[in-house]
């Protein structure tokens, strides 16, 4: 056969940017780009609401003069001490949801599939609650509760859910019954508990960013970056493991530890924010899916899930801060309403469907 | 397109195989040879996609090897064997949405590292691979649109892609209508005879088997129970003895 035309381009229904250099050949989807930049230009917009309201207001002037430290003192301290970081969190730990709905929905290839579902929040939950009834609440305590109480959690999950690999719908039929069982022992222990304790846990439970402070969210955010650029660097074997186990090692994917690499990897994005601001639940489901209908990609695309879970997270959150002021609603009570919302119409359409 | 190695050289050397506590074949000694088009046929639950199957390293054997020019197939790095021997599996999942050049392209992905992952011969392998199977034209549409056929002609392009002088096909014309069968059929002879392809089919029928292949391996109970070229040797392989019997009647 003659060479082909090296002008000609291979045509992807789609429009694509192919950038070839002497090191770097990269393929880009136009369409993702322009779904990813305004929502992240959005969910910055909305962070720097956050910074600017409230019960003090500073202007958006003197929210950029924060950052090189240039504005009065008040303003300072209230916009860089007070807000950032809890807008900094919203921000960090709604990506880290998303891309972890990304990957527990690409190996379950269900859109179902996400870290509540296969039990993890609900783990974390119990491992917290025990802390807080038995030994009480400190902040640390409380967190390596809710860590050990998930992981354990989810490697019950996959092992019980284990035969000659790991398939994605016994890891959700697995999942939703250990997490059936988790959740009876959590109400369990908050009926047996004190009642100030109850609804300090019954806060927790619900997910929320109030009151963090940069010594609770920088380290969870070094997690997320850190464990958030390994997971980019598996997503192209994600996608492969997506067309089934036999297509991926054809195409020298070593499945089943790839599998295990992701569950890791997207255990330790849920574990890195669940440990700080509890189990805020439907950002990692409805995040990738969103996402997906936008960009109307193949399968998922992590990078656009955390760029939405960034901006639905960040939303929420001002939500949960200003809908019912001075109230201050855990973020967790509006996710779930944004999330419930989302699972309906999925429903739905998934019915009307079929 | 260009195969650059010469034809490679795959066997099994006392291969004994199975799944959990069944063992499907003991002690298979089989030899593909070189630069032809081999069917591997046998009647349901025969083995013959079991031994495909550890051919391609996707089962473990219990005992024994699988040679790829004189090294053991598990020994090679994934990625590396990936080069060197493609598969079109039985089943395989189009993700949702996914295009015809997209899921082509994903066979490149041995060839492709973390910042090289759209290079000039990526390109110029996917759009050869889409032109010998025909699906050019398609290129653009969505897999989910397209007629089984069409589909599995897509598949065959995504290994194709991959560039492997070696390709093994398990089950390739299964679900399609007869029409589509022999498309699919003559279609592996022209990427054998003008590509130099090395190709292992796992095939029902025996027609089609002692019709498009060079060498035939016949397997009942997961046993070779004959092997060779069907035209030339076809009455001592296939005429009138029992194995054609055997075959017909399973079926």
């Amino acid at each position: 056969m003659s060479r082909l035309d090296p002008g000609k381009r291979v045509d992807f229904g789609r429009p694509v940017a192919v950038v070839r250099n002497r090191s770097l050949s990269l393929r880009l989807d136009i369409r993702s780009m322009l779904v990813c930049i305004p929502l992240l230009l959005a969910a910055l917009a909305v962070a720097v609401v956050s910074l600017a309201t409230g019960d003090y207001e500073v202007s958006v002037q003197q929210v950029l003069q924060a950052f090189t430290g240039d504005a009065p003192g008040l303003a300072q301290t209230i916009v860089m001490e007070w807000r950032l970081p809890r807008v900094l969190a919203a921000l960090v730990f709604g990506a880290a949801l998303g891309m972890s709905g990304g990957i527990f929905q690409s190996m379950t290839r269900n859109p179902l599939g996400s870290p509540d579902i296969i039990g993890f929040n609900t783990g974390a939950y119990t491992g917290a609650l025990i802390v807080m009834l038995t030994v009480g609440g400190s902040y640390a305590g409380v967190a390596a509760g809710a860590l050990v109480g998930g992981v354990l959690t989810a490697l019950a999950v996959y092992l019980l859910a284990y035969r000659r690999g790991s398939q994605g719908f016994r890891l959700i039929i697995v999942g939703i019954g250990i997490s059936a069982m988790l959740a009876a022992l959590n109400h369990w222990l908050i009926l047996q508990a004190e009642l100030e304790a109850a609804l300090a846990a019954a806060v927790w439970g619900a997910g929320s960013l109030n009151g963090i402070t940069w010594e609770q969210a920088a380290p969870a955010a070094v997690v997320v970056v850190v464990v958030g650029l390994a997971t980019l660097v598996v997503a192209r074997r994600m996608q492969l493991l997506e067309m089934g186990d036999d297509a991926a090692r054809a195409l020298g994917v070593r499945a089943e530890p790839t599998r295990l690499l992701l569950l890791i990897l997207g255990v330790a994005l849920t574990a890195a924010v669940t440990a700080v601001a509890g189990p805020i639940a439907f950002v990692a489901l409805a995040a990738p899916q969103l996402a997906r209908r936008l960009t109307r990609s193949a399968g998922i695309t992590l990078l656009p899930s955390a760029v939405m879970g960034a901006f639905l997270l960040v939303s929420s959150d001002l939500a949960a801060q200003r809908l019912f002021a001075p109230i201050q609603l855990p973020v967790g009570v509006v996710t779930v309403c944004i999330g419930g919302i989302y699972l309906v119409w999925l429903l739905a359409r998934e019915a009307r469907k079929s | 397109m260009s195969l650059t190695t010469a034809a490679p050289q795959l066997h099994a050397e006392a291969l004994t195989i199975g799944y959990e506590q069944r063992v499907i074949s003991e002690n298979l000694n089989v030899r593909i040879p070189e630069g032809k088009f081999t069917v591997i046929v046998g009647p349901n639950a025969c083995g013959k996609s079991t031994l495909l199957r550890a051919l391609a390293r996707l089962i473990k054997p219990r005992s024994g090897q699988v040679l790829l020019d004189g090294k053991s197939v598990t020994s090679l790095p994934a990625k590396e064997l990936a080069r060197r021997l493609g598969l079109l599996p039985q089943s395989s999942i189009a993700p949702d949405g996914i295009t015809v050049a997209d899921l082509v392209a994903r066979g490149r992905y041995p060839h492709q590292k973390l910042l090289r992952q759209w290079s000039v011969e990526d390109e110029s392998a996917v759009a050869e691979a889409m032109e010998a199977t025909g699906v050019s034209a398609l290129s653009g549409r969505l897999v989910d649109e397209l007629s089984g056929g069409q589909r599995q002609r897509v598949w065959v392009a995504m290994v194709l892609a991959q560039q492997t002088p070696l390709m093994l096909l398990d089950e390739p014309t299964t679900f399609l209508d007869i029409a589509h069968q022999i498309e699919l059929l003559e279609l592996f002879r022209e990427l054998n005879l003008d590509k130099g392809h090395t190709l292992v089919a796992v095939l029902h029928d025996l027609n089609h088997a002692s019709r498009y292949a060079d060498h035939i391996i016949a397997m009942k109970d997961g046993v070779v129970v004959a092997e060779g070229a069907p035209r030339r040797r076809h009455h001592r392989v296939l005429g009138g003895g029992s194995v054609r019997d055997g075959l017909q009647n399973h079926r």
